[in-house]
């Protein structure tokens, strides 16, 4: 694992913002992990492109027991995103979603999180090249962790898996990215045409820190009463339950093979859950589809199942159970 | 039996009456329990289908069973619904959102709406009873022929000692003028223990400052672009609050500590636009 100190936010104290410590309990260290050279008081992210516009909301996840939060994914300008619906309920805890990578922009962005003082990891998202230079310089320099590149968006032309599916760009695209910034750089796959093992390895060699994996995965609903698609793009991307255990063997597979430190994503509704992607080889996780059923206090009620299962289970830190399941 | 439903997910529901309510507003009545059972201040997303999802607050109807939407055309996902005929088929999900709450405690309830801002406190009133000494109404328009839900509000309230109140922008209906100028002349006359408001939210803002300033506690449904209706997507924030899973209704307290309470919303990207 690459040591990348320099990365991590030095806390600054503040009289604008609370930001609850919540270092004062006995689970903290044993939830706390190394990620890519970052520190975290536990492995709890919250997934890109779940509640990722707001300073004040991201003060307010994290407050709410997160370790770290990632932004939506952030385009060099603003994108309005796709007309609704862009999310659809397929109930039994699955989600699809079309929302068009709607965000506001690299400048309004880099505003809005200008007196940052929360872990925070800026998703970016680019249709060439050229864009993630751009990107690094409006962020670098801010009170940031790193960064997760949307490499696998499924549902927008030109960007995320248009671009993950290409490994000589996605090659191109991490060395330029290793080249402008010290941050860790951490690459968001997805299921695309490209066998995501092949893909990792490349991402590896390209000198990348960190993979999360995975990302929403094309999918849609239609409606039988009126036989219309429902998303207003028609098709999205499958999250929630459904993802889970696709989620773990990507997990599974990417860690057993590539000495690179995995994020797992998809479908994490509840400790067990989590407890599968450790198991699996996930360093941390990401959650998103979880809020829109339990709400925010899913984050705690999830963390309370880690620590209680890793009390019965001996152990002292999290970093002890993961890539278990590789043994068998 | 216990029915588990999962209001998040689409129920297609068809149009069965169309009501004109004025030439630029219309209400869609339609089948559906969950949202005939909507709290005052509860909004359900709606599924013009390959038009556009909108966040409307649920609007009451006479038959059992059965609620409605009250649209004003406006842009391209509203005037897609106004058109929709007798018969066609929407989609609903909600009831979602938490609502206005009537403790015992309320007698003289003052309800000061603008527009369709009017249509949770059309539900709201039909939670009063003689428990209420009197309820005050306020509601604001901007010329006679868009005057909304009067009769309506006579009809719900005929058995309560009432005050109805009309402003018209243009004076062409009762007192002419905007639902401020209206509340600030009836507090120098009268008492009420709460104010409940709907509406544009630059006219919110001006009323929860005269409540501020008369002491009167108050409850506000705010109305924010919306994208999920389930509190994933932030879209909807004013300062750290989720305006579809913390609000719509809001109580002073809360609007107090709302910086961007009538300054800041976000627009489609997420970017803060101002009023």
């Amino acid at each position: 694992m690459k040591n990348n100190s320099s990365s991590t936010p030095t806390p600054t104290p503040t009289t604008t913002t609370n930001i609850k410590s919540t270092y004062n309990n006995s689970s903290s260290t044993m939830l706390s992990i190394d990620l890519a050279g970052i520190h975290l008081r536990n492995p709890l992210l919250l997934g890109s492109g779940f509640l990722g516009i707001s300073q004040q909301v991201f003060n307010r996840l994290y407050n709410d027991g997160l370790g770290a939060i990632v932004s939506k994914s952030i385009s060099v300008s603003p994108l309005d995103g796709y007309k609704g619906p862009t999310v659809v309920s397929l109930g039994e805890k699955g989600y699809l979603n079309a929302v068009g990578l709607a965000n506001p922009g690299s400048d309004a962005f880099a505003h809005e999180i200008m007196k940052n003082q929360i872990p925070l990891i800026v998703s970016i998202v680019g249709s060439s090249q050229s864009d993630f230079p751009k990107l690094i310089r409006k962020f670098d320099k801010l009170n940031i962790l790193g960064y997760e590149i949307n490499l696998s968006c499924p549902h927008v032309a030109k960007m995320g898996m248009e671009v993950g599916d290409d490994p000589d760009l996605v090659t191109k695209i991490i060395k330029t990215l290793k080249s402008k910034t010290k941050k860790p750089v951490i690459i968001k796959v997805g299921i695309g045409n490209i066998d995501v093992l092949k893909l990792a390895m490349i991402i590896k060699e390209s000198g990348a820190d960190a993979i999360t994996a995975i990302n929403t995965i094309r999918a849609m609903a239609i409606n039988v009463e009126t036989g219309m698609p429902i998303l207003s793009n028609k098709v999205g991307g499958l999250s929630g339950i459904p993802l889970k255990s696709i989620g773990v063997r990507c997990v599974y597979e990417i860690s057993k093979k590539i000495d690179i430190p995995v994020i797992g994503c998809g479908g994490i509704f509840t400790w067990e859950d989590a407890i599968e992607y450790f198991l699996a080889g996930a360093t941390a996780i990401e959650l998103g589809s979880v809020i829109g059923y339990t709400g925010l206090k899913a984050f705690n009620q999830i963390k309370l199942g880690i620590t209680e299962y890793l009390q019965k289970k001996d152990c002292k830190n999290i970093k002890e159970i993961v890539g278990l399941a590789h043994k068998y | 039996m216990v029915l588990h439903i999962n209001i998040d997910k689409i129920r297609m529901v068809v149009i069965e009456e169309v009501i004109e309510e004025t030439p630029s507003v219309k209400t869609f009545v339609f089948d559906d329990m969950l949202s005939s059972n909507a709290k005052p201040g509860q909004f359900l997303m709606v599924w013009i289908p390959r038009a556009e999802e909108l966040p409307m607050s649920v609007m009451i109807s006479k038959k059992k069973n059965h609620a409605s939407i009250t649209i004003r055309k406006h842009g391209f996902g509203s005037t897609s619904l106004f058109e929709k005929k007798q018969n066609d088929l929407i989609g609903v999900r909600g009831p979602y959102g938490n609502y206005f709450s009537l403790s015992k405690n309320v007698k003289r309830p003052l309800l000061v709406g603008g527009g369709t801002g009017l249509v949770p406190l059309m539900r709201l009133t039909t939670l009063f009873s003689k428990m209420q000494e009197k309820c005050t109404i306020i509601m604001g328009a901007q010329t006679h022929k868009e005057v909304l839900f009067k009769g309506l509000a006579e009809d719900i309230l005929s058995k309560i000692r009432t005050n109805i109140i009309v402003t018209t922008e243009d004076g062409s209906y009762g007192i002419k003028g905007v639902v401020t100028d209206a509340l600030k002349y009836i507090l120098k006359k009268e008492k009420f223990d709460m104010i409940y408001t709907c509406g544009p939210e630059l006219m919110m803002v001006g009323i929860y400052n005269l409540s501020v300033a008369h002491s009167i506690p108050i409850q506000a449904s705010l109305e924010r672009y919306m994208k999920c209706g389930i509190g994933i997507c932030a879209s909807c924030c004013i300062n750290d609050k989720l305006v579809c899973k913390d609000g719509t209704v809001f109580n002073e307290n809360q609007l107090s500590e709302m910086s961007e309470f009538g300054k800041v919303f976000r627009d489609k990207s997420g970017r803060p636009s101002y009023y």
